[in-house]
């Protein structure tokens, strides 16, 4: 029953997803928690998982989340949602492209549509960070070491060293702070 | 002819999708050289247009990519070439990545690296956010639309599609109502 469930969640995301991969973010974090697949941390480190590993965001993202809750037929079922969506609209425009490009309401929606997503996205990246700070206890060491890689990580994200640079030093720097005892 | 171009259409999106890191923008400049300077299947142009489609069109932006390409090259059968073709390397690699994380997610050494990986994450989340925010119109209407519906998400926990559908219909009904002033575009 969770692949097919699976698949109704990605299909709503296929179908919701503005722009690039991390506009997909807020959807998959609601559909994610709501069903009890995995927790805001999780979802974070999977974030990390599909930013560092090949293939689009995107397809990584869905694919990891529907084998870690339902195995195989779980990435497939997952995958397949948010592909298809996708493809049916654009087989569908692919043939009077430049009239939907110009189209007044088109336009109209997109102007909504962006300010959304960027609400949108802002509201998961705190919901998120809330979760990798915990805020009951803002001194302990867990705190103090994320806020030293957030620094370096906005520092090497600034410089625009790779997202998969900042990912490797991030992981480093977490290692090196568990081995010495910090 | 038709079967050609598909076979080919799966093998250049097969490598696109091996050789993608991050989200649907970093395929761009791939994209560009395969399918523009190598296969000239289509021309620069064209794939500006595309890219401008994919952005507007609902569904990730990588997805729509292939799938157009796919389809502009070679109809339904390419769009389904160069789909499955996008998909197939990261749907093979996310399950032997998947496997081996299960296998070494408890050891210490793992549990510290993810501990400093989820700060370089909220980074990379919040360098994203602010490449969207520099997408975004900055006017009253957009400000109009970002507070209240950061509001709903954040603080109201609103269900995020019915947020984006409002939202989608706030900005028809402006771009009517700017119709109807007969005021500019």
């Amino acid at each position: 029953m969770i692949p097919l469930k699976l698949f109704w969640e990605f299909l709503k995301i296929g179908a919701f997803t503005f722009g690039g991969g991390y506009a997909m973010l807020p959807l998959i974090q609601e559909a994610v928690l709501q069903n009890g697949w995995l927790t805001e941390t999780q979802l974070v480190d999977f974030v990390a998982v599909s930013e560092s590993t090949p293939g689009p965001f995107a397809i990584n993202i869905s694919t990891y989340v529907g084998v870690r809750t339902a195995g195989i037929p779980g990435a497939l079922a997952a995958t397949l949602g948010v592909v298809l969506p996708s493809f049916f609209i654009i087989l569908l425009l692919s043939g009077c492209y430049k009239k939907f490009q110009s189209n007044r309401l088109v336009r109209g929606a997109m102007g909504g549509l962006k300010p959304a997503v960027v609400a949108l996205v802002a509201s998961a990246l705190l919901s998120v960070g809330e979760n990798v700070f915990r805020f009951e206890d803002i001194l302990q060491r867990e705190n103090i070491v994320s806020a030293a890689i957030l620094l370096i990580a906005g520092f090497l994200c600034y410089k625009k060293v790779h997202p998969i640079a900042i990912i490797g030093v991030s992981a480093a720097a977490g290692i090196l702070s568990g081995a010495i005892g910090v | 002819m038709k079967a050609k171009k598909c076979k080919e259409l799966l093998g250049v999106f097969l490598k696109i999708g091996a050789f993608t890191f991050g989200g649907g923008y970093a395929m761009i400049p791939l994209i560009k050289r395969e399918v523009a300077e190598g296969k000239k299947w289509l021309t620069e142009e064209e794939i500006f247009d595309i890219i401008a489609i994919a952005e507007s069109t609902p569904g990730p932006l990588a997805i729509n990519c292939a799938t157009f390409v796919g389809g502009r090259v070679a109809g339904f059968a390419g769009a389904l070439a160069a789909t499955f073709g996008v998909v197939l390397p990261s749907f093979l690699v996310i399950l032997a990545v998947s496997g081996i994380l299960l296998r070494i997610e408890e050891l210490a050494v793992v549990k510290s690296a993810f501990l400093g990986i989820r700060a370089g994450v909220l980074v990379l989340i919040g360098s994203a956010l602010i490449s969207l925010f520099g997408q975004t119109k900055k006017d009253v209407f957009s400000y109009g639309i970002l507070l209240p519906a950061f509001l709903a998400a954040f603080v109201f926990h609103i269900n995020t599609i019915f947020i984006l559908i409002v939202c989608a219909a706030a900005g028809i009904v402006r771009s009517c109502l700017i119709k109807g002033k007969g005021g500019g575009k």
